[in-house]
């Protein structure tokens, strides 16, 4: 499976990295998009900033083991992700999935998969910072780890 | 001698970022053990729950794993990205 993976404070080009897979993935006859953006904030207080925080040399190799695990499940043809890092403001968009493969369900299956696995496995940490000045760590979700577990192997 | 980088809220509840330890051979659940014997703000910061995973030069890997000397080890919260 080809795959591109990167880990960077820029934005990203959902468009540009669609072609760039598109033209790797030619047999593909579907590719679904996932595009995560920063909420404006869950509680009364409005979120000023979301700042990523990573493991350099580590995050990456992470992700790879990730989409490797996922092309072992499913039929892929290709697959892209980019996780930005650094500070990021409300509605900016924080992470892209593409996932290429000749039918649908294995695209979206592995897509979930991504996501579900880059939110408890890859080594990011979201601090937030809050329109009356304070800040704290985001916790980890017991959704997440909840969603998670549904893909583990017995 | 190891060197220990701390990441997420771990650095702010040690109030650091990172170090390096006199260290000879031993596990990564031997060096955990250790760190949380400095007092209870290392206990409670690195208490069951709070540390997600230990990484040694630069691998990922889940549970117990050899911390040689020399070795690079980042000790992670529970992660949050996505």
């Amino acid at each position: 499976m080809w795959s591109e993976i990167r880990v960077q404070p820029a934005p990203f080009d959902p468009a540009g990295e669609e072609a760039r897979l598109r033209a790797q993935a030619p047999d593909a006859g579907a590719l679904v998009t996932f595009q995560g953006m920063v909420r404006g904030g869950d509680g009364p207080v409005a979120l000023s900033s979301l700042t990523l925080e990573h493991y350099p040399g580590v995050t990456e190799g992470e992700i790879a083991a990730i989409a490797a695990e996922a092309a072992r499940r499913w039929p892929l043809l290709g697959a892209v992700v980019v996780h930005r890092v650094g500070r990021l403001l409300p509605g900016e968009p924080i992470v892209l999935v593409q996932v290429a493969a000749r039918h649908r369900a294995a695209a979206f299956a592995a897509a979930e998969f991504l996501m579900d696995y880059l939110k408890t496995r890859a080594p990011f940490w979201k601090h937030e910072a809050f329109a009356d000045g304070s800040a704290r760590w985001v916790a980890a979700h017991d959704a997440d780890a909840l969603r998670a577990a549904r893909w583990e192997r017995p | 001698m190891i060197r220990i980088l701390y990441f997420g809220r771990l650095r702010e509840d040690l109030a650091m970022r990172e170090e390096t330890l006199d260290w000879q051979e031993g596990d990564s659940e031997a060096l955990i053990a250790r760190l949380r014997s400095r007092g209870p703000e290392w206990a409670e910061a690195l208490a069951p729950g709070r540390v997600f995973r230990v990484v040694v030069d630069r691998v990922m890997v889940r549970g117990a794993q050899p911390v040689p000397d020399g070795a690079e080890v980042g000790i992670l919260p529970p992660v949050t990205g996505g």
